[in-house]
Order: C-alpha cells, then structure tokens, then sequence
C-alpha cells in the first residue's frame, strides 16, 4: 500500500548532519584551523577569492574547509555571503604600476627597467613528490632583496612611445564602470563589464578557452609581455574629505598579453593587447583571462568572428561556475511533474504508432494473400 | 565544550539586503506594469545553487514581510525536499508562518505547479523559473530573442508549433507550453504543465516569475488574459488522465504516477499533496486510500 511520503524534512537534516561527520572526518586527527588554511593553502583561498569576488582570506579559508576543499562549492559560499553586503562605494582606479611587486615577469625583453623577479613561483620546479614535506621538515627562510626605491613600470607603459603597441583604450569621459554584481548582464557589454565577468570566470573554462586560441581557434599570436604579483594600494573617495582615505592594500596578479595583429579595416597594423587582472597569486587565471579578453575584442578590432573564445555572448554566459554548477545540478530535483506530462505523450504517440504498424502488417497480410 | 559562533558574518531579514530588495521591488514594478515582458535585474547569488529556485526566492524575498504566511510547493507538493529546503531557509531568515494549506497562504512560491485550490485575490504566487525565454530553443542568442520580442516578431514559435502537428498531428509541447500574455508579449508559463495553462487565465492572484541565473523577473497582474497558442483547427487542449486520483478520487486534477512494484504496477495520485489531503478529510476516498486518518502539519506560525 502507498503512503505519501513525508519525512523530507527530517531526511534533510540527517543528511546534513552526515555532511557535517564527514567533512570533520576522523576526531583524533586535529581540526583544521583558518590560519592554517590561509598561510598553507594560500593559493586555493586565492582561487576562492577571486572567483568568489570577495577579497578576505579568513572567510574564504572559512569556505574552503566548510565545502570540504571542493573549490566550487567553496566559492559559491562567498558569493552568496558577499552578495548580501550594502555596497558602500567605489574605490578609485588601482594603480598597477605603483605595484610592491613579488614577481615580475616578462617573455617580450631580456631585460627591462626594474628587471625580471622570479618570486614564488612554482615555474622551474622539478615536479617531484617531496618525501620530505610529508615528514613535516622545516623550510628555510627565504632571502630577501632591498626594497626597490622607484616602482617598476608596467611594460605597455615602456613600449608605448613607439606607438607600435595599442595604448591602454580610452573610454568617454562620461563613461561609468559598470558593476555586473549590482546591475544585469546584457549582451553586447562593454570591455571593462565583460573585463570584471571574466576577473571571476572559472579559472578552468578560462584556461580551456585561452588554450583553444593557442591552437587556432581564434589563433592570435600572443607573448605574455609582463607578469607581475604583488600589493596594490587602495584608496576611497569619501564625499566629506578632501583627499582619497587609503584602504588597505591587496594582492593581485596582472597580465598583459601582447597580441600580433596584421590590421584590419578598423585597425593599422600593431600589436595589440589583451589583460587579465585577478584577486590574488594566480598566473594561469591571469593569462587565460587575457587571452579570451584578447579574443573576445575580435569584432572592436574588426576580425571574423570564427570561434568560440570570440563569441562575448557564449563565453560570457558561461563562464561563471556557480551559475553552471547550480543549473547542471538542478537536474538532480524531481521533475516528475514534466517526465509524467511527457510520459502521456509518448505513450499517446507510441500506441498510434503500434495501431498504424498493425494496420500496415495487416494490410502486406491481406495483400500477399490476394 | 561547543564552539560559539562568531560574529564573522551576518545576514538581513529575508537574507538580502535593502538595497537589493529595493532593486528587485523596482523590476517586479515593471513588470506588472507590462505584463509578460522579461525585466532584466541584478540577481543575487543565494545560498542555494542557481538552477534551485534563486529567481523565486529573491522574488519571495523581496516581497515577504514578517506577517506572511508562506507555502512553498514542488511539483505541487510540500514534502519534496527542494520545497522543504526553501520552506525551512525563510523559516530561518525572515521567521514568518508557514502553511501547507493553499487557501490560508498570502505568498506561495512554486517550482513546476499551480495549486488545484483556486487563488484569490490578495495572493501572489512565485514561480521558479529555468529559462524565462520562450524563444530560447529556437533562438539561443539573447540579442536576438530580445530583438523578435520588441518587434512581436513570433512567427518562428507558429512555426514550430506548426511542425509539431505536421510530424505528430499534435502540438508535442507537454509543459512550458507558450502563452500569450495580454495580447502582446509571448511568455513561458515555466515548466509547469500545460494543464495548469488555464488557471493563468484572469486570475485574481498576482503572478510573479523569477529567474536568477538569467536574471529575468516578470509578471501576470491579477484579472490578465493569458492564452496558450493554438490554432483554429487545432485547439489548445489541457492533459486528461484516464482514472481519478487513486488516493481521494479527485477527477480533473494533475496527477502522479507512483511505481508500486517492478511487474509494472502503478497508481496516479494527485500531483497536489495539500489538495489531496484536503479531500481525504473531507470523507473523499480513492480505491486505494489507506484506512489510517492523515495527521500532517498545517501551519506554523511565525517566531
């Protein structure tokens, strides 16, 4: 006999409370703390705040152990809490070129003012397990440079007085950054819009997209002509004052990809540029954010419009993960509702389909016997 | 020892806060005011998943106040987990009453159902919506859908329509059937089935659609026409079922079909659980009823 099932809500909370056992895992092993999430798996709290769009190490470090290191999941739990803050202001344009750099990098010049700095990077390791971090040796202090008096300029700066290289872009004076977390995506976007969607892009999709590029599918030449990590300033306009009140500063990662471009109708000949600017250490993200930025100005530079990375509505529309992750998994609710409407239809259609193959033998039958 | 929370985040009545709801009052205002047209609006990430109902809770959210009494259905019942999750996530942020009795609610959000109860006015009921465009299959790119709407260009949905009959002799659309809102904009009712299509029709109950992944809100006003597309010759027709609810004997409901073993035993049963209990108590049986009286949890009021 059927009983309507009840009980979803107490099923609910035991799943949770199982959730909860297995993401604590086994007692005797300590737990976890923030700290150590921030200071040892820093580049995953990175990852988490600059898609999650929320620049705090403690609460992303807080989401990474709450969704049990599933990154996605991790990132979804911040934007859902940083959504749910007034926004306040704007900050004013951050100036990369006043960069405290970590690690500057770029493939175009042997040598450039300021010089390359290497920094913690994971380039040039041998990919070896290490035997001896799992037995938890210690590691050494690292060594330190005097702290460089004069900033380093960014390479478009250096190269721009050639004129051979596309300057920055210009935007009307009247033009306002837009915010795509308080206003609706809307298809054609400018480039500081698609710029921001692409900031908190999944950094796989990016990757995937930037990688078809290189391989032709919107093939455009590019050379990462600088890399750099470090602290940028933050500073606020506040109405009452009459100078910008410092913030605080923030690591970000900064690509600049140099494009080949033979010209078009609307361009001269000139390389052109595409950027990539993330919460963070993250040079991957960066550069494959600046070649799909690169890619997606296909139809500004007056390029044909081949492949996927150029088309601004695919890329855009699916680039963010919790968007996709939600709707692929949607498909896990009931939909018994549509399947039984379908059901009906189907078997409405397959009886008459039935009745007219019957029809049909019964009409060869009768024909072969006549 | 337990650990005490800490104050390292925080949240607003109803989980948005005021800046956003505002936002989202301003869009579900358009869209009253041009009923079926799809107002874009800044959506939110929510605590559950986009694709989860985001576009009806934000809606919910913005509207409730904390002397609704809310019901929240899927697939037309109470106890499905989703609905219970939602039902629970407003219980704990905006502490309102909560009632699985339809006539008893001010605010019902729904994912795939109409209630079988008819609304009255003074009700709003919230649909979660997948896809709001109902030219997005046969168009995929927003630019353009947005362009046949501006210019009621609708003929390519006549067309499909068409071929449905062509192929099948008979439009092959079971759910998310197309409607026309007020004579001028073409709508998807959400994948609710066709059969509900008509309990759109000059409802006295304001109808409020939300989207949150494709950041669409947009409305029914109550008392609008709302008509499924057709033709002459062949007529907009509602689902029927072949056997009355097997639990109350409900005839001209939506029903479910519910698998009792694996020789290809089933049963239908009304697709709404508060109906169907309803009629249960109201001495109503089906041929398979069970003897025992239905004890379930009706409302709750607000903390």
């Amino acid at each position: 006999m059927y009983v309507a099932v009840k009980g979803g809500e107490a099923a609910i909370a035991n799943a949770h409370r199982l959730l909860a056992d297995r993401r604590r895992g086994d007692r005797s092993v300590p737990a976890l703390r923030l700290d150590q999430i921030v200071e040892q798996l820093a580049l995953g709290v990175d990852r988490v705040m600059s898609e999650g769009s929320l620049y705090d190490r403690e609460l992303a470090a807080l989401a990474v152990v709450q969704a049990r290191g599933d990154m996605i999941e991790a990132i979804f739990l911040v934007r859902a809490y940083r959504t749910t803050l007034p926004r306040f202001g704007y900050t004013n344009p951050v100036d990369t070129g006043a960069m405290q750099v970590e690690r500057r990098v770029s493939a175009t010049y042997k040598d450039l003012p300021g010089g390359q700095v290497l920094g913690p990077t994971f380039d040039y390791t041998h990919r070896l397990l290490d035997p001896e971090l799992a037995a938890g040796a210690e590691v050494e202090t690292p060594a330190q440079r005097p702290v460089e008096p004069e900033a380093m300029p960014r390479v478009s700066a250096i190269l721009a007085h050639e004129g051979l290289i596309e300057a920055d872009g210009e935007m009307p004076l009247d033009h306002v950054p837009g915010d795509i977390t308080r206003e609706p995506l809307q298809f054609p976007m400018a480039r500081d819009i698609r710029l921001q969607a692409l900031s908190r892009g999944d950094e796989g999709f990016l990757l995937a997209l930037g990688y078809s590029t290189q391989r032709g599918y919107a093939r455009n030449h590019p050379f990462v002509g600088e890399i750099r990590i470090g602290e940028v300033e933050l500073e606020l306009d506040v109405p009452e004052l009459p100078f910008a009140v410092p913030l605080g500063s923030i690591r970000v990662t900064e690509c600049q990809m140099v494009n080949q471009f033979k010209g078009s109708a609307k361009a001269p000949p000139q390389f052109t540029r595409g950027y990539g600017l993330v919460f963070g250490q993250s040079e991957r993200k960066a550069m494959a954010m600046a070649l799909c930025d690169r890619a997606l100005r296909a139809s500004e530079l007056g390029e044909d419009v081949v492949a996927a990375a150029q088309d601004e509505e695919f890329v855009i529309s699916h680039s963010d993960n919790v968007q996709a992750t939600g709707f692929v998994e949607h498909l896990k609710l009931p939909h018994y509702v549509d399947f039984q409407a379908e059901l009906g239809l189907v078997r409405r259609m397959r009886a008459e389909y039935e009745a007219r193959e019957n029809e049909d033998k019964a009409e060869d039958k009768r024909e072969a016997a006549e | 020892m337990t650990a005490q929370p800490t104050e390292i985040a925080t949240y607003n009545f109803a989980y948005l806060d005021e800046q956003t709801k505002r936002m989202i009052r301003r869009a579900i205002l358009k869209g009253i005011a041009i009923p079926g047209y799809q107002v874009p609006f800044a959506s939110r990430e929510m605590p559950m998943p986009y694709g989860w109902g985001t576009g009806g809770v934000q809606v919910t959210a913005s509207i409730i106040g904390p002397d609704d009494v809310l019901k929240v259905i899927d697939q037309g019942a109470d106890d499905t987990t989703n609905a219970v999750s939602i039902r629970a996530f407003f219980k704990k942020v905006a502490k309102v009453a909560v009632t699985t009795e339809t006539a008893n609610a001010t605010i019902i959000q729904t994912r795939h159902r109409i209630p079988e109860h008819p609304l009255n006015a003074g009700q709003v009921l919230v649909f979660q919506v997948p896809i709001p465009e109902p030219l997005r299959f046969l168009e995929p790119r927003e630019t353009e859908t947005r362009k046949m709407h501006a210019l009621e260009e609708y003929g390519l949905m006549h067309v499909k329509l068409y071929e449905d009959i062509a192929k099948h002799g008979r439009i092959a659309t079971t759910y998310a059937y197309p409607v026309k809102v007020e004579g001028r904009y073409v709508m998807d009712p959400s994948p609710t089935p066709k059969f509900d299509n008509p309990k759109m029709h000059r409802s006295p109950a304001l109808q409020l659609f939300g989207a949150g992944r494709e950041k669409r809100i947009y409305a029914v006003p109550p008392f609008t026409d709302v008509v499924s597309l057709d033709f002459e010759d062949h007529p907009f027709e509602v689902q029927t079922f072949d056997h009355p609810c097997a639990l109350c004997g409900a005839e001209n409901v939506y029903l479910d079909e519910v698998i009792l073993d694996d020789h290809g035993g089933h049963m239908f049963v009304c697709s709404d659980t508060d109906h169907c209990e309803k009629r249960r108590a109201g001495g109503h049986h089906g041929h398979l009823a069970p003897e025992t009286h239905l004890a379930s949890e009706k409302t709750e009021p607000a903390k």
